[in-house]
């Protein structure tokens, strides 16, 4: 057992529930799992599901096909508000990304085993996420297909990219988080891809798992690497994931501009991440584990302690509105005291309201712990909070920008049917890639639980 | 089942139930004098590295050293590009304005590093590899990656002799011991 947790027959631990429910062995965790990648058929429920993303995957590459004929100016974007939707859009797209990595990187550090059935769709929600996130900034540059001038390659004009500026890191920081994500989450699948391998039936399937799998065969000096390398990375994903979402609070926080300039915003843009994250792997999971009975395995153990960890990372954010306020009134400076009064009273303050409500009032619920154990209140709250953090970045980007120095630069900013059907877009992209992902590889790591089967007969001893 | 042509013989392999049998097994044949032996499991088990008397592996300083050349790469590229490949005065900041570096420096020793980890990792693993002899044994390919633990006692052992490995895995309580072929 490992250490801080109190003994197996204590009457603490008996009341919450297990990661595992009781009565799974080697074969049947492996059975189970396989069995919705290999043989479950494919049901009407997943092909209306998918149908529908397929649909909203369909506008995005209307709504985008469109931005690249005529430019930029289709959305809702204008001078002083040259970020809007897309800006809005990359940061909570990114924030999303980040729970995925916490759950599998520092949860891992930490040795909590509970994170052990969520840990492969949350790193496959922050692939999906972070792709999302991805088309925004190279979509908003105008000239996409010259994004690559991003990048440090030797050209024929002999000049760098511009290293001192935060949108140069975020270029290195959000592409570094792509390929480290992409690396955790596929070393993590070898192991698994064999047992598909192992398993499939049909010669296509064999192949294909069987390249991916590379010849895996659980030998134990490969594993005893493989254990070193997924710990090595999990120890470089932990600094990685709070630098990316510190990178990009520097693209606000560098600008002089009244409510971005402000020291509290790379923490509370990290936890902020975490927060929305967790939010959606709640999204996920609920409907995941009910649609394919995976029960036992997601248990409301898990749901709970995701519940808690967005009750402590919603007081974080909380604590930064409250500082960010605070600190606004009491330096004096009298541009950052007339954003709070235009926080609070100006042309957007429905928003900022909304914001409050979404993200600090209603969270509080889940101190109550009736409200923690129901999957339908969570799966609500979770899509609240999801709403809450785009409203964020939305008070962030447009009531600042809005709102800047001089009266004569103020201006108004209002979304197209274009910014809608890109960010509904990116929606329908995001589900269909998950919808993909739950029908070709596993959705929980086999291995893994396995290891969680060993464990848990090892403590019932 | 005994065929005599030992050229074209991989090892021996045992199958066993649980991870207990297995670190034991591991451990007797270590002690019975076997040094080219190898287990399969499932999982990675606790325990089993030291009763196979593995040593530390490369992997930490494969990382290390991408790590390293990732960040001082990046961190003097940067500064070779601005020193003196095309040096521009701002406002007259310094030319090595080394702080607005440092997150450029961060993530490339991080994208080092991971792409060493895993990469070293694979390589050192000797993956890709598409077949293996064991992958001729209908019971490994069916059990090793789902719920049993297998030992197998290759014949590049000096000490290898195909009667007294299958002997030596009875005594352990394999079960289905059978003879492995390169084809």
């Amino acid at each position: 057992m490992s250490v801080g947790q109190p003994p197996l027959n204590s009457p603490e631990i008996r009341r919450l529930s297990p990661v595992l429910e009781p009565g799974h062995t080697y074969a049947t965790v492996t059975d189970k799992i396989a069995a919705i990648v290999l043989t479950r058929p494919v049901s009407l429920g997943w092909l209306a599901g998918f149908g529908l993303c397929f649909t909203f995957v369909m506008i995005l590459n209307v709504a985008v096909a469109w931005l690249i004929i005529k430019g930029v100016g289709i959305w809702g974007i204008n001078i002083p508000i040259g970020w809007g939707f897309a800006i809005v859009n990359f940061v909570w797209w990114i924030g999303i990304g980040h729970a995925g990595t916490l759950i599998s990187a520092i949860l891992f550090l930490l040795n909590q085993k509970w994170r052990t059935s969520i840990n492969r769709f949350a790193e496959a929600m922050t692939l999906f996420a972070v792709a999302c996130a991805g088309l925004f900034p190279l979509i908003h540059t105008g000239r996409p297909w010259m994004a690559y001038y991003m990048f440090p390659y030797p050209s024929t004009m002999g000049i760098w990219p511009q290293f001192r500026s935060p949108l140069i890191w975020d270029v290195f920081a959000v592409s570094t988080y792509g390929t480290v994500s992409l690396l955790f989450w596929f070393v993590g699948l070898i192991p698994d891809l064999a047992t598909l391998r192992d398993r499939a039936i049909g010669k296509p399937k064999q192949i294909i798992y069987g390249m991916l799998a590379m010849g895996w065969r659980g030998s134990a000096r490969h594993w005893h690497r493989y254990q070193s390398a997924y710990l090595l990375l999990a120890g470089l994903a932990t600094p990685l994931v709070l630098s990316v979402h510190t990178v990009v609070s520097f693209d606000f926080s560098v600008a002089i501009v009244p409510g971005w300039h402000t020291t509290i915003f790379p923490p509370y843009f990290v936890a902020g991440a975490i927060y929305s994250g967790f939010a959606m792997v709640l999204t996920i999971a609920i409907p995941l584990r009910k649609a394919y009975d995976l029960q036992d395995f997601i248990t409301m153990r898990h749901l709970e302690n995701m519940a808690k960890v967005m009750l402590a990372t919603g007081l974080i954010v909380a604590y930064g509105y409250f500082f960010e306020f605070f600190l606004s009134l009491y330096s004096g400076n009298k541009f950052d005291v007339f954003l709070v009064q235009q926080r609070l009273h100006g042309p957007y303050n429905h928003f900022y309201f909304a914001l409050i409500l979404c993200n600090i009032l209603t969270p509080q619920l889940l101190w109550i712990e009736k409200v923690r154990t129901n999957v339908a209140m969570l799966f609500v709250m979770s899509l609240v909070i999801n709403l809450g953090m785009w409203l964020e970045r939305f008070v962030i980007v447009v009531i600042s920008l809005t709102r800047d120095f001089m009266p004569s630069a103020w201006g108004r900013y209002s979304a197209t049917i274009w910014d809608y059907a890109t960010l509904a877009g990116t929606l329908g992209l995001f589900t269909m890639l998950l919808f993909l992902f739950v029908r070709v590889l596993p959705a929980i790591s086999i291995a893994e639980m396995r290891e969680l089967v060993a464990e848990t007969s090892e403590e019932q001893k | 089942m005994i065929h005599e042509h030992r050229s074209h013989m991989y090892g021996v392999l045992g199958e066993f139930d649980t991870e207990h049998e297995l670190i034991h097994a591991s451990a007797a044949a270590r002690e019975a004098g076997y040094r080219q032996f190898e287990a399969y499991a499932p999982f990675p088990i606790e325990g089993l590295s030291e009763a196979m008397g593995l040593k530390r592996n490369k992997v930490p300083l494969i990382t290390l050293i991408g790590g390293l050349c990732g960040g001082l790469g990046g961190f003097f590229f940067q500064y070779w590009c601005n020193v003196y490949s095309y040096p521009i005065n701002i406002a007259g900041r310094p030319l090595n304005s080394w702080p607005a570096f440092i997150p450029v420096t961060f993530e490339l020793t991080v994208l080092g590093a991971s792409l060493s980890a895993v990469f070293g990792m694979l390589a050192l693993n000797g993956l890709p590899q598409p077949h293996h002899p064991l992958f001729n044994v209908e019971r490994f390919t069916k059990h090793a990656t789902a719920d049993k633990f297998f030992l197998c006692i290759e014949a590049s052992d000096k000490k290898f002799d195909l009667a007294e490995a299958a002997r030596f895995l009875q005594s352990v309580h394999a079960h289905h011991v059978s003879e492995v072929h390169d084809d």
